[in-house]
């Protein structure tokens, strides 16, 4: 399992180049059964990072570009009269894949928001009083746009704490961005990719990272950390509990992509800027906003 | 927040223990209120009684408080302060609903204790009251232990008693260190009810007729050498001049000549001996000092005949040095002195004055030689029942009863002294003493209390004359409490009572010893010896600021010491593989490569290996053993592994291998 694994973030990197830490948290994200949440400026990959990771995990893949004007029905589907039977059939909306790429998510109104973030919640959709399961796997990767803030509706912290991460793949350096501008175009590379992975074999993985082996050594680690978040001086409000579990998912499936059975402290350290980044807020709002920054404060917080 | 349950019984049973010796002190109304109330909770908890209303809760304080207004008369010192305390204490437990009420009540009940303490500090109630302590502690504990249950008390009362051990150094510090103000404590006022019984300022003849042989303490003495022989141990009380021919009084204090004001002189022959006397509380003003006093303490005087008076009476146990002359010779008899030492009422006792009168032509040794003899030759009688005298007590005992004890022999002779123109004096106070065979001091029992006569003869002064000493024993009318003992109980146990005596003795001495060590060292402990020890320790310069701040910083370094230990106990002892995980850690530290606190394991060895290749294989090894135990699922037994590793793992300074 480790080899495919390794061969999805290989195969991720030929495409996407020169950003394989954010391609293995992103997958790291899926592994752990959560969704993702990319905040940065257009054009640095995040809709070809989606792509390429639902063709090489073999996932049936929808886009969705939220705009102010989009309404639930149109991400959840609707049912339609039908002549013919004389009775209203539902017509699934772009909800209903395995990977969603949720574009400019802050560009929705909350109302089309929640019932995104409903969905992700639930992996289910209710309308018109039919509850419809969502396929499985099913994950999410929301983008956000950090630089346009007119006429967005940002989600709310609470929203945001659906995410399991929230990551930024930021620029290319010199010579990925070189390697870049001289190789192919990305969209016929795209084209080219073949499934390294079933969807079968994903869910598997995803159970196995939630076998992962967590020891109460590491669980007195996440105990600090979230007990340091709430005291720090630094932050605006602690971390969650749900957070912790966040936390401890994401360690599972890190260590899984390392190909271990049991999670380290390095593997919650790896996850913890991605995982607690949206969830905390700083109390001196002109400092340092990456999440990378932002954790940086939990390197207070000693391994026992 | 509601105290749990089994927290509100141990209250209960805390608190019932400490109102115990309130209960048996305070007036008799005072025991049904407070076990009713006490009933009252222990329903509440126990069966779901409901709380009380207001009205009836008012009620109930108004008739406590009543009923100590009309036992004392007051609201206020120790007695009705205590009163009113308890009933206090006892009302609080009807309004208990959180758990600060229950705080509230464990410390009223910790000043309930220390309140006890203004009413008797014997060793008993000292004990007692710390045993209280002790559960009181234990519900405090219980109280704040949500999870306990009734069944914890072992676990409560070990915790308690750890607690308090680990109080005692700062106890014994605050002791010994705490500024002591000179006086009883606090200037609490006396409790008129604890009045002592003792040596009285004067004596009558024929008004009593039984002595009393009360084994009650009288005081205690330590000397300094070895002690001296009974014929010496004469302890002088007051010294009695006037007489009616049946009552002798001493001077007054507040009406003295001149002469009584200032300490006589006199010769001594012989070194002087010292000692120690601590006296029992006697409500008089006097002490009783071996003859002749030769330093005046503290807080006393001497007067012109010898006594030892206390500017202050004897409400609490009093601690002195003192020294005395056994062997001496007194001055010059001033005028004042001769006429008081003659003086006789002119009508009374006619036929011992006739007989005085005969003897008046020989010198005066022979006249006391005389006197002593009549008593000696003539059939008198030493008995503690002596038969009651009318108006001539005098002439009535020396021709016709002829039975007496000491105030009897004393009166009779100095009549006869002066009645042949000596002057004499009556002096009261304790003859003897008994040693205790189990600690090195003396023990003088209000039984040794004794009257002996003075005469002033030429050239040698006053001289003691104890007539009571020249009866024959074959007429004395023994009747110790062996004896009586002896005659009473030995027929019907036929068991060896001298055996049965001694052990009774021993046991009585040993429990004197005991409570000696405490008046002592304990309750002795004032500011005359607080100064005393502080100057032994050098410490007395820097007065009772220095004491002060000695006492703070000794206590802080306790409690630094307590932090610190718990401290180390805190990192405590980590398990195994930590432990030889950080060994591990530690050698490379030394090598100069740290494992940063937030650097997890796996990290650190990347770091280091990349730092130390030739470290890298062991490095893996033991960090690959670490983490499989540590975050891993690896069995136990490759602990030993994880061991072996370590212990081999010696990295040398870089470069080395």
């Amino acid at each position: 399992m480790h080899t495919i694994l390794n061969q999805v973030v290989a195969q991720a990197g030929q495409v996407i180049v020169g950003k394989e830490h954010p391609i293995r948290l992103a997958l790291a994200c899926l592994l752990a059964r959560g969704h993702l949440l990319i905040e940065d400026l257009p054009g640095v990959g995040k809709t070809t990072l989606a792509h390429v990771l639902a063709t090489t995990l073999g996932l049936r893949f929808n886009r969705i570009q939220f705009t102010s004007d989009l309404l639930p029905a149109d991400i959840l589907g609707v049912a339609v009269y039908e002549r013919e039977s004389g009775e209203f059939r539902f017509h699934p909306g772009p909800i209903f894949a395995q990977l969603i790429l949720a574009d400019e998510v802050n560009r929705a109104t909350p109302k089309t928001q929640s019932a995104l973030l409903e969905a992700m919640e639930e992996h289910q959709v209710t309308s018109e009083g039919e509850t419809r399961p969502l396929p499985e796997p099913f994950f999410v990767i929301a983008t956000q746009n950090p630089a346009n803030q007119i006429g967005t509706f940002p989600l709310p912290e609470s929203q945001l704490d659906r995410f399991l991460m929230r990551i930024e793949l930021g620029y290319p350096d010199a010579r990925a961005e070189r390697s870049l501008l001289a190789g192919r175009d990305r969209r016929e590379l795209l084209t080219e990719l073949r499934p390294v992975m079933s969807p079968e074999q994903l869910v598997q993985a995803q159970t196995q990272a939630r076998n992962v082996t967590v020891s109460p050594a590491l669980l007195d680690y996440v105990q600090a950390l979230l007990e340091y978040s709430r005291r720090s001086p630094h932050f605006l409000t602690g971390l969650s509990p749900r957070a912790g579990l966040a936390l401890l998912a994401g360690a599972r499936a890190w260590a899984l992509l390392s190909g271990r059975d049991y999670a380290l402290p390095e593997d919650v350290q790896a996850v913890l800027p991605q995982v607690v980044g949206h969830r905390l807020q700083q109390v001196q709002a002109d400092g340092a906003r990456g999440s990378v920054a932002l954790a940086a404060w939990f390197d207070e917080v000693a391994v026992p | 927040m509601t105290p749990p349950r089994h927290g509100r019984l141990w209250l209960l049973g805390a608190l019932a223990a400490v109102l115990l010796p309130q209960l048996l002190r305070l007036p008799p109304w005072f025991s049904p209120y407070c076990v009713a109330l006490l009933g009252w909770r222990l329903a509440i908890d126990l069966r779901g009684w409901p709380l009380p209303g207001r009205g009836l809760r008012l009620l109930l304080t108004a008739g406590g408080v009543g009923a100590v207004l009309l036992g004392y008369r007051t609201l206020f010192g120790p007695d009705a302060g205590l009163a009113l305390l308890s009933v206090m204490l006892c009302l609080k437990l009807l309004e208990l609903r959180t758990l600060r009420d229950a705080m509230l009540v464990v410390f009223m009940g910790y000043f309930l204790v220390a309140g006890g303490f203004l009413v008797d500090q014997s060793i008993f109630v000292g004990t007692y009251l710390l045993l209280t302590v002790l559960l009181l502690t234990a519900a405090l504990m219980a109280l704040n232990h949500p999870a306990g249950t009734a069944d914890n008390t072992r676990f409560y009362l070990r915790r308690a008693g750890m607690l308090l051990a680990q109080s005692l150094p700062i106890m014994v510090l605050l002791f010994v260190l705490f500024p002591r103000l000179p006086g009883p404590l606090w200037g609490m006022p006396k409790s008129p009810s604890s009045a002592s019984t003792g040596i009285s300022d004067h004596m009558t003849l024929g008004n009593i007729t039984d002595l009393s042989d009360s084994q009650a303490v009288a005081f205690r003495v330590q000397f300094d050498g070895p002690v001296p022989p009974a014929s010496q141990l004469y302890w002088r009380g007051p010294v009695l001049w006037t007489t009616d021919g049946r009552r002798w009084d001493p001077i007054q204090r507040d009406a003295s000549p001149s002469w009584f004001r200032k300490p006589a002189e006199h010769e001594p022959l012989a070194e002087a001996i010292r000692y120690t006397l601590t006296l029992e509380p006697h409500d008089e003003g006097w002490l009783f000092a071996l003859d002749l006093p030769a330093t005046v303490p503290a807080k006393t005087f001497l007067t012109g005949d010898f006594q030892l008076l206390l500017r202050r009476k004897a409400t609490t146990r009093q601690r002195f040095e003192l020294s005395a002359h056994t062997v001496y010779r007194t001055g010059t008899l001033a005028e004042a002195q001769r006429r008081l030492g003659l003086q006789l009422p002119p009508a009374s006792n006619p036929r011992s004055r006739d007989l005085a009168r005969s003897w008046s032509a020989l010198a005066p040794e022979t006249i006391v030689r005389t006197a002593l003899a009549l008593f000696r030759d003539q059939p008198f009688w030493y008995t503690r029942q002596p038969p009651p005298l009318g108006d001539d007590a005098i002439d009535q005992f020396l021709f016709d009863s002829r039975r007496g004890f000491c105030e009897h022999y004393a009166a009779a002779f100095v009549t006869l002294m002066r009645g042949a123109g000596i002057p004499a004096r009556v002096v009261t106070g304790y003859q003897g003493g008994e040693s205790n065979p189990l600690a090195d001091y003396l023990i003088v029992r209000q039984s040794s209390a004794h009257a002996w006569a003075e005469v002033w003869l030429q050239d040698q002064g006053w001289v003691r004359v104890d007539p009571t000493a020249v009866i024959p024993a074959e007429r004395v009318e023994a009747d110790t409490d062996v004896q009586r003992f002896r005659s009473t109980a030995a027929p019907l146990l036929d068991i060896d009572i001298a055996w049965l005596a001694r052990a009774t003795a021993r046991l009585r001495y040993g429990w004197d010893a005991l409570n000696n060590a405490w008046n002592q060292w304990v309750l002795g402990y004032n500011d005359q010896r607080q100064k005393e020890l502080l100057q032994k320790l050098g410490l007395d310069r820097f007065g009772w600021q220095g004491a002060v701040a000695i006492m703070a910083v000794a206590t802080a370094l306790v409690l630094a010491g307590v932090a610190l230990q718990l401290a180390l106990r805190g990192r405590g002892r980590p398990d195994p593989v930590v432990r030889t995980y950080q060994r591990y850690c530690h050698r490379l530290e030394r090598v100069g490569l740290g494992r940063a606190p937030q650097e997890g394991p796996w990290h650190f060895a990347r770091r280091a290996a990349a730092a130390r290749p030739d470290l890298a294989p062991a490095i893996d090894e033991i960090t690959a053993l670490y983490i499989g135990l540590r975050y891993g699922t690896a069995a136990p037994a490759t602990l030993p592994r994880l061991h072996a590793a370590v212990a081999k793992f010696r990295p040398g300074r870089s470069g080395r291998t």
